[in-house]
C-alpha cells in the first residue's frame, strides 16, 4: 500500500475527484444551509430599498466562473425583482452582456413578464477601460453609454430620463470574478463617493482580498457558492413560497453545488492527511530526507 | 522624439488625473482624461487583434512547432470577428428598422450568438472546471507538514476548507450555540479566520502595494522610471 500511494499515479486522484463531483450532482445531494453575517447584510441591504429605488446591476464575470457566481446573480435578479426595483446593467467584462441577457432570459422574462425592457429594467452593456468606466460614470454615464446593448438610443429608454450618472443608484450590485471587479467599484466608486452603498458576489479566491473594505465601504459579500447558498436560502425563505416546485430548483443552484463542494472538499483534505502520512513513513524508513 | 512625446502624454495625463482629485472645481478635467483613456481602451483591442495577426502569421509562415495550434486560433479569431462584426443574420432594431446594421450583434439565432453559446461557453466554463482536478493533485503532491508553519497553514487550511461546508457544521454541532465554547464552532473559527488574521494580513499588503503603486507612478510620471517604455527596437 505504501509502495502504491507513494508513486500514485494523478489519473487515481483525477477519477476519485471526479467522482466527488458527479456523484452528488447526479443524486441531487444537499445539505443546510446556515447564513453568515455577511450574507446576512447583503439581503437587508436589498430589503432596505422601497420599490421603484435604482440599483445598478454590475455584472463583471463570464462564461469560465458562471458555475461559481451565476447563482447567485440568479438570485439577486430574483430578489430585486420581487421587491420591485429598476435594474440597470452593465459590465466591465466583454462577455458581462451575455451574462446579463441569460440572467434576464432566465429570470425575468420566465417569472416576471410582466416587467418591461427600458421600463423597469434595461442591458446597458460593456465598455471598455476597467476603472476609467467607472470613474467617468460616476460622474456623467451619458459620457459613455449612449445606447444599451442593443443599440437603443439611451434617450428612447425611458428609464433612463434623468440618470445623468451612477450616483443616483440608491444601490451598486457588482458580481466579480476578477480585474475590472468589486476592488474596482470600492477604489473608484465608493470611496471617493461614500454615500454610494455597494454589495458584491465575488468569486472564492477573491473574497479573502475584500475582506478589509468590510464594513465601511463594502457593508455584505457573498463568497462563491457557499455565499450564494447562503443568500439564497435568505431570499427563498422570504419570497419563495409562491414558485412553483418545478421552477425553484433554478433558485437553489447554489445549494445543489454545495453538495459536490463539500465531498469535493473532504477529498482535498483526505489526499492531504495520506500524502503526509505516506510523507513520514518514508521520513521514518530514511527514503526521505 | 519617438520617446519624449509619450513621456510627455503621461506626465500631463498623470498630473490631471492628481491634481483633479484633490481640486474639486479641476474634476471635469480628469473626467476628460479617463474619457481619453476609455476610447484608447477601445483602440486597444485593434492594436491586440493586429498583434495576434503579426504573431501568429509569422509563426505559420515560420513553420514553427505547433504552428497548426496557430491555424486554428486564426480561423477560429477572424471567424468570429467577421460574423460579430458583419452582424450575419442580425434583423434590425425595430426602432430604427431602416438602419440595417441597428440590430443587436447577439440576436438568438445568429451565427455570433450560435458560436458564443456552444464554442466560447463550453469551452471556458471547461477550462475552469478542470482546476479542480489540478488542485486536489497539487494538494497531494505538494502539502507537507514539514515544519511549524507548515502546520499552522494546513491546520488553517482544513478549518476554512471544512467550515465552507456542512462538514463543519456537523463535526461541531454537539457544541452548544450559547456556551462559552461556541467561538469554538468550525463555521465560527472560519468567520474569525477570515474577519481578523486575513483581514490584517490582507490590509498590511494593501497598504505596502498601495505605497508602491504611488511611488512608482511618481516615477512614471516623472519620468524617472521610463522602462515601459521598452527598449526602442522594433
Amino acid at each position: 500500500m505504501y509502495e502504491f500511494l507513494k508513486n500514485l499515479d494523478r489519473r487515481w486522484i483525477f477519477m476519485l475527484m471526479l467522482l466527488a463531483v458527479a456523484i452528488p450532482i447526479l443524486f441531487e445531494l444537499t445539505f443546510p444551509e446556515k447564513p453568515t453575517g455577511l450574507a446576512q447584510a447583503v439581503f437587508d441591504e436589498i430589503e432596505a430599498l422601497d420599490p421603484g429605488d435604482k440599483v445598478l446591476m454590475a455584472w463583471d464575470f463570464d462564461p469560465a466562473s458562471e458555475g461559481e457566481l451565476g447563482p447567485m446573480a440568479t438570485a439577486f435578479t430574483y430578489h430585486c425583482a420581487t421587491k420591485g426595483l429598476k435594474l440597470y446593467y452593465m459590465s466591465l467584462w466583454p462577455v458581462g452582456p451575455q451574462m446579463v441577457d441569460d440572467n434576464i432570459a432566465n429570470v425575468i422574462k420566465t417569472d416576471f413578464p410582466d416587467l418591461v425592457y427600458g421600463v423597469d429594467y434595461v442591458n446597458l452593456g460593456y465598455k471598455s477601460g476597467n476603472e476609467a468606466v467607472i470613474k467617468v460614470i460616476i460622474t456623467d454615464i451619458r459620457g459613455l453609454y449612449t445606447t444599451d446593448a442593443k443599440g437603443t438610443s439611451i434617450r428612447d429608454i425611458p428609464m433612463m430620463q434623468g440618470i445623468e450618472n451612477i450616483q443616483q443608484m440608491d444601490l451598486i450590485i457588482n458580481i466579480s470574478a476578477g480585474y475590472a471587479g468589486t476592488t474596482e467599484w470600492v477604489l473608484f466608486a465608493v470611496t471617493p463617493y461614500p454615500d454610494i452603498r455597494l454589495v458584491a458576489g465575488v468569486t472564492g479566491v477573491q473574497a479573502p482580498l475584500l475582506y478589509p473594505y468590510i464594513p465601511e465601504q463594502l457593508p455584505g459579500l457573498l463568497g462563491a457558492i457557499k455565499g450564494a447558498a447562503e443568500y439564497e436560502k435568505l431570499v427563498m425563505d422570504a419570497y419563495g413560497g409562491d414558485i412553483p416546485p418545478e421552477r425553484k430548483n433554478k433558485y437553489l443552484k447554489g445549494k445543489l453545488r454545495m453538495g459536490p463542494q463539500l465531498i469535493a472538499h473532504v477529498l482535498i483534505i483526505v489526499l492531504i492527511i495520506v500524502a503526509n502520512l505516506v510523507y513520514f513513513t518514508g521520513k521514518r524508513r530514511g527514503e526521505v530526507s | 522624439m519617438k520617446r519624449l512625446i509619450p513621456l510627455w502624454i503621461t506626465a500631463v495625463a498623470g498630473i490631471v488625473l492628481i491634481i483633479s482629485y484633490f481640486i474639486p472645481p479641476l474634476q471635469s478635467w480628469g473626467e476628460d482624461a479617463a474619457i481619453w483613456f476609455d476610447v484608447l481602451a477601445g483602440i486597444a483591442f485593434i492594436l491586440g487583434g493586429g498583434n495576434i495577426l503579426k504573431i501568429h502569421l509569422k509563426k505559420i509562415s515560420d513553420r514553427v512547432p505547433g504552428w497548426g495550434f496557430s491555424v486554428i486560433l486564426l480561423t477560429a479569431f477572424l471567424l468570429t470577428l467577421f460574423v460579430g462584426l458583419s452582424k450575419i443574420g442580425v434583423h434590425p432594431n425595430p426602432l430604427y428598422p431602416t438602419y440595417a446594421w441597428s440590430g443587436y450583434y447577439r440576436q438568438n439565432g445568429t451565427p455570433f450568438w450560435w458560436l458564443y453559446e456552444y464554442a466560447f461557453k463550453p469551452l471556458t466554463a471547461s477550462m475552469f472546471a478542470m482546476l479542480a482536478f489540478y488542485i486536489a493533485s497539487a494538494a497531494f503532491r505538494a502539502f507537507r507538514a514539514k515544519n511549524i508553519e507548515a502546520v499552522l497553514l494546513l491546520g488553517t487550511a482544513f478549518i476554512i476548507l471544512l467550515g465552507r461546508t456542512f462538514a463543519g457544521v456537523w463535526l461541531t454541532s454537539w457544541i452548544p450555540d450559547d456556551s462559552g465554547f461556541a467561538g469554538l464552532k468550525i463555521e465560527n473559527l472560519t468567520v474569525y479566520i477570515m474577519q481578523v488574521f486575513n483581514t490584517a494580513g490582507s490590509r498590511a499588503i494593501i497598504i505596502g502595494i498601495a505605497l508602491g503603486i504611488a511611488s512608482t507612478s511618481l516615477k512614471v510620471i516623472m519620468g524617472v522610471d521610463r522602462s515601459w517604455l521598452g527598449s526602442g527596437e522594433a
